[in-house]
């Protein structure tokens, strides 16, 4: 047995259940399971139903309306009644639709995993094959099989079946190709089993899911498709009727009673959108991932703000000469019912000039800091929920977007941290530099190339003015990254916003980066807030630094002093896992246990649950950040005790 | 730089071969006697024995493939029994009318696809976002041969807006004018099932780049939206909607057949539905290998414009 089957035995019936409850929620998935019900049931219950004969012809009460006494949806131009044609014609259409779903599922699975699993010629030959049966309109391929092998039912499934095959046999040659490559496909070959048998017990029952999901989608088509060969006289042939059939008879007589014709063709249109829906809805099931829509259902604005802490008044613009002023930002996620406080209350000030480092583990609200400043924060999810962002005195919480957008990329840029997925892959980056340049200083395209190559230059990008023109999947990661600095300084902003730029690099040419970003900022002026989580990093930079955990700020401090004396047991413990620069005899001691979830905090301390000091206490709010020296703040109250002194244990 | 296209152009050349052999293969498919098919059933058997050493039926496979493509090539599809002419005429006589209407359902669905899924996804969960996602699945679960058929019962019998069939007036002498008239229900009836799927498709991709890290480069460069949403998430959006037109387009002239015969509109479609019906097994071989080559041409088209959009491509 195969180690994915054996390890999807124990889970498996909870999570049909909660599949059958994900669909139940699906509205349109159950509206169409009910059309599709009732037509089915008709269709298959037809002899027993008090219908009339449907091929019994009466030339008196020919074309007799909707309604009539008798004909509850008339009669056709042979006076034979339509419901009960409507319902024997179901039965013929759905029949063969599913007969040629079924024909081509196979035929085309076969096709698929033969070509991949034997490969080289065989899957030369096989997929060659099939690219040309898709090098044919859909439909006119199967016109031509018609046309030789001659109209009829029969063969229009066929011809259905045939020009289907294609779709299915390329996508279960993608899956197993796949699954291919994985361990207990080697494993099961190596303990001797056969091709067919390997085939059959190993791969057909991992790619079964995919292929259930490709017929769901595709039936309603099939069905849709021979219904129209039908119509176009080359399927069921009279006296069989089929619903495309119906159609194609109405419309000899569609000017004088159009129902004939649109009747038919209405149940074709609901069998095929009923499947659909279902078909959607399933898919959703199978693969939420690709479900269009969160289906938690989320908070309403109400419920928002009363989970929102109080918002104080804009503060007066704290000290003199203040760049930045955040006061008790909080920005919160809401995701269906839950709420992950992502920030929460972070307070700091920085100079204009000044360069402050935030460090924190993944998780710990930096980038979300740094993203509410900037007034990007993602909005379905998340929320500026409380606090000011103080620039230049201006509150930019406050701020109308148009009035963020004058200072995003002008005065206040940002380095996000991987250049591989922040530039455009398909404008060149002169054209998402000099955008940058024109979109707050005006003038011609040609002015703001000519600026941003003169960045470029100053980013020590080589042959700056050849590179205008490159696309940045032919630059390197460094190259970029020297690109994007470029973009960022082009304006001269007051303050640079650097988002782990640096992490995505070779570590080779990380230090040349930040050489880089340090004496361009010195040249401009420019304040710097540099997220990391390497303290390393900060203390070549930074003059002060930011711990972040959980959201919080837990200790803040001019550089030098973290590094010489960590005070928050947090802090300490981040210093004793990493390695510091000039220090190769550190041992590094990892922190152990994680983070807790955003949506899930302690109370009190939120580092409690992994301090090795913690007392019953720490677990009581509120834990205030306090003052411990002139310019130092920690967030624990056992700072003042020996025991948040000294070496790590 | 001009290599890709080199080697596109050369790739059409095993699948033009590919889609000979298979109309090829059509013939060989055929119950009884090809030249008793190819003929008729009126056909005397003088003409048959005549037809049959014509063909060269006795000699094998191989050898008659290869005569068949010469000819084929010259442009010598054979002569229709049913029409009493060449093949090769009435193909192209109906070529013209055929990609009229597929190519201007085609350019009406693209444009109305594009702006439908950019806008669902911009709006998402939003009621434009839903109300147009619901429309979205209508128009893929509609039958073209009966939505064709409601546009005249709705435009023509009832409002008399447009003409109930054909491509001209038959008294009014007909002008471009008179033709478009013609045109409008077709086109519209063609073209919304591929609306429906272009604009599926353009929100799901729109959807998935304006997730991407770039998007927030964008604004955080202080850009106005109007040129984020169009110049960063919809540029990128179409490199992936451009290779689906592509199969659109072939989806489209499929459909022309139902919409042909629908509204009696004189190009290749209804020709098939008729040859078929006759068995007319030269004119269909002519008609099926016309449009398909037309739609090996228009993928070469749409990749060459994939090509063009995607700077990525160039290196591989």
């Amino acid at each position: 047995m195969s180690e994915a089957r054996r390890d999807s035995v124990g889970p498996e019936p909870r999570r049909r259940h909660s599949a059958w409850r994900r669909l139940r929620r699906n509205g349109l998935a159950l509206l169409g399971l009910a059309v599709l019900v009732v037509i089915v049931l008709a269709a298959l219950l037809a002899p027993l139903l008090p219908l009339a004969e449907p091929d019994v012809t009466d030339l008196a009460d020919r074309l007799a309306p909707p309604l009539s006494p008798g004909h509850p949806l008339g009669t056709d131009q042979l006076g034979r009644d339509i419901l009960s044609r409507l319902v024997w014609g179901s039965q013929v259409s759905l029949a063969v639709g599913v007969f040629a779903t079924l024909v081509a599922t196979v035929l085309g699975t076969l096709i698929g995993i033969v070509a991949a699993y034997y490969g080289r010629l065989v899957d030369t030959v096989l997929m060659r094959g099939i690219d040309v049966l898709m090098a044919f309109p859909y439909l006119l391929l199967a016109l031509a099989i018609v046309a030789a092998l001659g109209p009829g039912l029969g063969n229009a499934m066929i011809a259905i079946s045939i020009v289907n095959i294609p779709f299915f046999a390329r996508a279960v040659r993608g899956a197993t190709l796949s699954l291919k490559e994985q361990d207990f496909i080697a494993a099961a070959r190596l303990s001797g089993y056969g091709s067919g048998r390997v085939l059959a017990l190993e791969i057909l029952p991992n790619v079964l899911p995919a292929i259930v999901i490709m017929m769901s989608t595709t039936i309603g088509w099939m069905i849709l498709e021979t219904a129209g060969l039908s119509f176009l006289g080359l399927g069921a042939q009279p006296p069989r009727a089929d619903l495309g059939s119906m159609l194609g008879e109405g419309r000899q007589v569609l000017t004088t009673a159009p129902h004939v014709a649109v009747v038919p063709g209405l149940v074709i249109f609901l069998v095929v959108v009923a499947i659909n829906l279902l078909g959607d809805g399933l898919r959703d099931v199978l693969d939420p991932r690709l479900s269009a829509s969160g289906d938690e259902g989320t908070l309403s604005e109400q419920q928002v703000r009363e989970l929102a802490p109080e918002r104080a008044a804009a503060p007066d613009m704290a000290r003199d000469g203040a760049l930045l002023h955040v006061a008790d930002l909080s920005t919160y996620f809401f995701v269906g019912r839950r709420v992950h406080r992502a920030v929460d209350g972070v307070s700091f000030t920085l100079d204009r000039g000044e360069a402050l480092g935030i460090v924190g583990e993944s998780g710990s609200g930096k980038t979300v800091t740094a993203l509410s400043v900037m007034g990007l924060v993602p909005r379905p999810p998340g929320r500026v929920v409380g606090g000011n962002v103080v620039f230049q005195g201006e509150d930019l919480v406050a701020a109308p977007e148009s009035r963020l957008r004058e200072l995003r990329g002008d005065r206040i840029v940002y380095i996000p941290q991987d250049p591989m997925t922040a530039l455009n892959p398909v404008l060149s980056v002169g054209e998402q530099i000099a955008e940058a340049v024109r979109a707050h200083r005006g003038g011609s395209w040609g002015q703001a190339r000519r600026r941003a190559v003169e960045f470029m230059d100053r980013a020590r990008l080589p042959q700056a003015e050849r590179h205008l023109g490159s696309y940045p999947h032919e630059l390197s990661g460094g190259m970029r990254q020297r690109v994007m600095i470029a973009m960022a300084l082009a304006n001269g902003p007051d303050l640079i916003i650097a988002d782990e730029p640096t992490t995505a690099l070779d570590v080779t040419i990380q230090a040349g980066i930040i050489e880089l970003l340090a004496t361009l900022r010195a040249e401009q002026g420019a304040a710097l807030l540099f997220i990391t989580h390497d303290l390393g990093i900060v203390s070549e930079l930074c003059d002060r630094v930011l711990v972040m955990y959980a959201g919080m700020v837990v200790e803040s401090a001019p550089i030098d002093d973290i590094l010489r004396d960590p005070r928050h047991p947090y802090t300490r413990r981040l210093l004793a896992s990493v390695p510091v620069l000039g220090q190769p005899d550190r041992s590094m001691r990892p922190i152990p246990g994680l983070p807790p979830a955003a949506d899930q905090l302690p109370p009190g301390c939120r580092f409690a649950p992994r301090c090795e000091l913690a007392l019953d206490r720490c677990r009581v709010p509120p834990i205030e950040l306090e003052r411990i020296a002139p310019n130092r703040r920690a967030r624990c109250i056992r700072v003042h005790e020996d025991v948040a002194r000294g070496p790590v244990l | 730089m001009h290599r890709y296209v080199v080697r596109r152009l050369l790739a059409i050349v095993p699948v033009l071969f590919g889609i000979s052999v298979l109309v090829f293969l059509m013939m060989a498919l055929l119950p009884g006697d090809p030249a008793q098919a190819i003929l008729g059933p009126y056909a005397t058997p003088e003409n048959v024995a005549t037809l049959r050493e014509e063909l060269g039926l006795d000699s094998p496979a191989p050898v008659r493939f290869v005569t068949w493509l010469g000819n084929v090539v010259e442009g010598d599809f054979g002569r229709s029994y049913s029409l009493d002419r060449p093949v090769i005429d009435e193909v192209l006589e109906r070529l013209g009318p055929t990609l009229l209407l597929a190519g201007s359902a085609l350019v009406l669905s693209v444009l109305l696809g594009l702006v439908i899924g950019a806008v669902t996804a911009v709006k998402q969960h939003q009621w434009q976002d839903k109300l147009l996602t619901l429309l979205v699945l209508v128009g893929i679960s509609t039958p073209a041969f009966w939505l064709g058929l409601l546009f005249i019962v709705v435009f023509a019998v009832w409002l008399g807006w447009f003409p109930v069939s054909g491509m001209y007036d038959v008294y009014g002498g007909g002008g471009l004018a008179d033709m478009l008239h013609h045109l409008v229900l077709p086109a519209g009836a063609l073209a919304a099932v591929a609306t429906a799927v272009i604009a599926r498709l353009t929100r799901t991709n729109m959807l998935e780049v304006l997730r991407q890290d770039y998007m927030r480069t964008a604004r955080a460069k202080g850009l106005k939206p109007r040129r984020v949403i169009l110049r960063h998430a919809f540029r990128n959006a179409l490199v992936s909607v451009v290779p689906i037109i592509g199969l659109q387009a072939g989806f489209v002239l499929g459909g022309a057949v139902y919409i042909e015969t629908v509204f009696e509109w004189p190009g290749l479609g209804r020709m098939l539905v008729n040859a078929i019906g006759t068995r007319d097994i030269l004119l269909v071989q002519g008609g099926v290998l016309v449009v398909a080559t037309a739609y090996v041409f228009i993928n070469l088209i749409t990749d060459l414009i994939q090509y063009a959009l995607d700077p990525r491509i160039k290196v591989q």
